[in-house]
């Protein structure tokens, strides 16, 4: 086993002060190190995109990520989106139309979702399944996914 | 006082509408729980060492350095879990059916490449799998049996010496004159059809913890379950447990589509190991074991012909089907379930008096077979559509034509299949005729015409499909089978607080079951959705159950709680009577409120449980006997089920450069019967058409000659995202209802039962001018360009 390393890293607004180990994926420095569940491992090797979390605003794929990479940064996970008696927009917009089943999918999906609003015009269904293809969901067949971003895109432009 | 503003005495209330489910603000929030998010005090990892060899007999084991290195408790092999495990297999009444034994961890030989071998167990799964590598296992190698013609030829290599041969399973159908019928034929077609292995990836891989409690001498495994009462009852007999010190909990599952309706390897050793260390354990499957170790399907060759009269009418058809059922046949289910459903599904929804059908199911080195949706039905429908849409090529008749000239009319229900099956009713003509014209066939059969004279592959598929759902105790879901999985139990109960708790055997890994059985629950007692609390997935809610599979939750489900609260509502109206000073006939529940009709007399049932229950006096001891409690258990039986049906069509066009196929429009039109919860509906019915575009268009486990696994990747197994996949039109046809409590029908799996052979007729219909017909799914660009290379010559 390798030496420790401290890293000190921003988790949905809280400053966490850790020591881990080097080859420590950031999925599991989530998940095991502090508890924060809600972020989801499907495959391990960057094609799900279940543990997909925003870095520094960026959405990142936690499991091909080490701890220690995201020393000194941002990063906002499910649990920074919404809590369950005060969804935020993405999730409400998710349960209105019926875009989760089993739910495993579902945190990386909202983040993914979260990142394309902020930089991506998708003007038509077909950009949005572009911006959707890096996320897996087995559930749904998209057709809701798809409705429910379609929505929060109108709504982000009309504002 | 009348009812309560919000109470809307039209009824139904609930059942119909789309209410928003009540497990989405934990699920949206990261606030669900599954199983790998479960941490106990103590815990321990198991991470397991899998045989590379396909087949190979185990010369021994030495786990002396693993043991050796940091953070490791324990090294178990096949041996040790058999000392800890009672040997276990499927077994079953069918005649020519040959169980084989299934050691949790390979003992003696190892049948797969894949099959755990040995399990380490450490402080974490880090170090746990730091010590997989310096496990040494010496293998002796044994001929690999993996194709499954080869395996069933006389003089093969047996894979189980206690068996006479690799053939797990045979069995015949006849009906009618069918070599007659095929001599009187104007025309017939057929060949040899490959449906390739598939599986089904679900995004939460299978997991297990298991929790020794010293103090209780009990065991509590919380595991990816679908079948919690049925792993339930097995460990029971595995460990020589009784059911009270022996509890199995699905909490969040992440998605099941059948992979996890079967007993694991994973979960019986992690059982053994937390009894055997006192401790709790935990295994988190990778993506890599989930894509060698989880149960695949849909793996069959097809051997069949159809013989078709000059007006269209099918005379017969016959089948030769081959299953390729992997190195166990798995439990409960046996390796028959997906072969033998072929062959008794394959007539499917079509007048056809003539057939006859054999069917073998064949061992090879290769993961287990279990369920994945659809079972077996997927493959019967690629064939019997297929064969169709050939046959009306040659004799010149529309597509759509020739199934509404063959598909059994209203008038003849309750239709008897020629393999067996019953169909009760279903709208089967009224689907095909709305999904013409929801797709706008004749327009789009002129776009088509257009497209091609412009020299575009663009083609129309359609596919109509029948299944059996709820299937009842008169049928067992796979034949022969010793488990019951005929009936459905559910207790509902209005505590002392007035809370009303409803309890199933069934379970749910997506599908919404919190809602839609609140939804028949509260309509049934008259309270609100949100009153309701659904208790599943858990084997300390109801005495026996066995859970979700076979398109079976929402007719089960939903018709014991149906029973349960009809039977509560019962008692409350008799309470109620008394407290209001009426006659029961004159009491209406809703809204969580009970009155008298007509008048401003009334109570909330959280006063009437408090009358009964608590304020003694209020209810005289007389009817407090008899009332016993506002709580009822009822177990319902569909005897029968029922036939749930479906057209589905589409539109693809292949890319002459790519040769990718594009599926440009698809529509389902599905009789499930009376519907719950329509959003729900949709939804099951868009991620089935999904899972079948993937086993049309790419999904393939391919091993080569040696028996390694090519796609244990989600890079080499490529399953649909969203680019794949087009706007599903998904519309419901309620006929006339079935004869089921409620009249719910299964409509689960539907969805991939209809869509491989809709596609595979869109592409045949896209290369009809080059003459090919689609005989092997995928239909991947690849194979694709050498169909069209050859056929151009």
């Amino acid at each position: 086993m390798s030496d420790r390393i401290a890293v000190e890293i921003t988790v949905n607004g809280t400053l966490y002060r850790e020591a881990v180990e080097p080859r420590l994926l950031l999925a599991d420095f989530l998940r095991e190190t502090l508890d924060l569940t809600g972020t989801h491992v499907g495959c391990e090797h960057g094609i799900c995109g279940a543990c997909t979390v925003l870095l520094d605003g960026d959405s990142v794929r936690s499991c091909l990520t080490f701890a220690v990479q995201a020393d000194g940064a941002e990063i906002t996970t499910i649990e920074g989106l919404g809590e369950i008696d005060a969804l935020g927009p993405v999730q409400a917009a998710f349960r209105e139309h019926h875009a989760l089943q089993c739910g495993f999918c579902t945190p990386g999906m909202l983040i993914t979702v979260t990142d394309m609003l902020q930089k991506y015009p998708l003007a038509s269904d077909a950009e949005i399944r572009d911006g959707l293809s890096g996320n897996i969901c087995r559930c749904t067949g998209y057709e809701h996914i798809v409705r429910a971003v379609r929505s929060l895109v109108a709504k982000r432009d009309a504002t | 006082m009348s009812p309560a503003d919000d109470v809307q005495l039209t009824r139904p209330q609930f059942v119909g509408a789309s209410v928003p489910r009540r497990e989405d603000p934990r699920l949206l929030t990261g606030s669900g729980l599954y199983v790998a998010d479960i941490k106990r005090h103590g815990m321990l990892h198991i991470a397991f060492r899998r045989s590379d060899h396909a087949h190979a007999r185990i010369v021994s084991v030495d786990k002396a350095a693993a043991l050796a290195m940091p953070g490791v408790v324990a090294v178990y092999d096949g041996e040790d879990i058999a000392r800890l495990a009672n040997p276990y297999r499927a077994t079953s009444r069918m005649k020519n059916y040959q169980p084989t034994w299934i050691p949790p961890l390979a003992k003696g030989k190892v049948r797969y490449v894949g099959e755990a071998v040995v399990a380490v167990v450490a402080e974490s799964r880090y170090l746990a799998e730091d010590a997989l590598a310096h496990v040494g296992i010496e293998y002796e190698g044994l001929p690999v049996l993996v194709d499954p013609e080869a395996s069933l030829a006389d003089g093969a290599p047996l894979l189980h010496d206690d068996l006479v041969s690799n053939i797990l399973a045979e069995r015949a159908f006849a009906r009618g004159e069918v070599d007659a019928s095929f001599a009187s034929a104007s025309v017939t077609a057929g060949g040899r059809f490959h449906f390739t292995r598939t599986t089904p990836v679900t995004i939460e891989a299978r997991a297990a913890v298991a929790e020794y409690d010293r103090r209780a001498q009990s065991l509590t495994l919380h595991c990816t379950t679908q079948i919690p009462g049925i792993v339930r009852d097995k460990l029971s007999e595995i460990f020589d447990l009784p059911g009270p010190r022996i509890r199995v909990i699905a909490p969040d599952v992440g998605g099941g589509f059948g992979a996890k309706t079967s007993l694991y390897s994973e979960e019986i050793v992690a059982c053994a190991i937390s009894r055997d260390l006192k401790r709790p354990v935990k295994w988190v499957g990778d993506r890599m074991e989930d894509l060698m170790a989880t149960g695949q399907a849909f793996d069959e060759i097809v051997d069949a012909e159809i013989a078709v009269a000059a007006d269209g009418k099918i005379l017969a058809v016959k089948a030769d089907v081959i299953g390729d059922v992997g190195a166990y046949s798995i439990y409960p289910w046996t390796a028959t379930i997906e072969p033998v459903q072929v062959v008794s599904f394959l007539p499917g929804p079509y007048r056809i008096e003539n057939y006859s059908a054999r069917v073998r199911a064949v061992a090879t080195n290769k993961t287990l077979t279990g369920a994945y949706r659809g079972v077996g039905r997927p493959i019967s429908v690629f064939v019997m559509d297929r064969l169709i849409d050939m046959a009306a090529r040659r004799i010149g008749m529309d597509a759509a034509e020739i199934r509404k000239l063959n598909l059994v009319n209203d008038d003849e229900f309750p239709y008897k299949a020629a393999s067996g099956l019953v169909w009760d009713k279903s709208a089967f003509q009224a689907c095909l005729a709305e999904a013409r014209r929801a797709i706008g066939y004749d327009e789009l059969l002129a776009e088509q015409a257009k497209a091609r004279a412009e020299g575009k592959w663009v083609g129309i598929g359609i596919a109509s499909y029948a299944e059996l759902t709820g299937v009842g105790s008169r049928i067992a879901v796979a034949p022969g089978m010793p488990i019951n999985t005929g009936t459905e139990t559910c207790n509902v109960a209005i505590d002392s607080t007035g809370a009303v708790t409803a309890s199933f055997g069934v379970a749910s890994q997506g599908q919404g079951m919190e809602t839609t059985l609140a939804q028949v629950v509260a309509e049934e007692l008259g309270v609100r959705v949100e009153d309701v609390r659904i208790n599943l997935g858990d084997t300390s809610a109801v005495s026996h159950g066995t859970g979700t599979y076979a398109s079976r939750a929402a007719v089960f489900g939903g018709g014991a709680g149906t029973l349960a609260a009809k039977a509560v509502r019962e008692k409350i109206v008799r309470v109620a009577g008394h407290l209001l000073e009426a006659a029961d006939e004159d009491i209406e529940t809703g809204g969580g409120n009970v009155w008298v009709k007509g008048t401003d007399r009334s109570m909330t049932i959280r006063d009437l449980a408090r009358a009964l229950y608590s304020d003694m006096g209020r209810v005289p001891k007389e009817m407090r006997d008899e009332i016993d409690n506002l709580e009822a258990t009822r177990v319902y039986d569909p005897f029968f089920g029922t036939t749930t049906s479906a057209t589905h069509m589409c539109m693809i066009e292949i890319d002459p450069e790519t040769y990718r196929v594009a599926v440009k429009r698809y529509v389902v039109v599905e009789d499930c019967g009376r519907v719950i919860n329509p959003m729900v509906a949709d939804g099951q019915a868009h991620g089935g058409v999904a899972q079948g575009i993937g086993a049309a268009l790419m999904e393939e486990v391919i091993h080569d000659a040696s028996g390694q696994v090519l796609t244990a990747s989600l890079v080499d197994y490529v399953v649909p995202s969203a680019v794949e996949i087009p706007s599903i039109d998904v519309i419901h046809v309620e006929a006339e209802l079935p004869n089921t409590v409620g009249g719910f029908r299964g409509l689960g799996e539907g969805g991939t039962i209809g869509a491989p052979a809709c596609v595979a007729n869109a592409i045949s219909d896209a290369l009809a001018p080059l003459g090919i017909e689609i005989m092997e799914i995928p239909a991947t660009p690849e194979r694709l360009f050498r169909l069209i290379e050859a056929a151009r010559g």
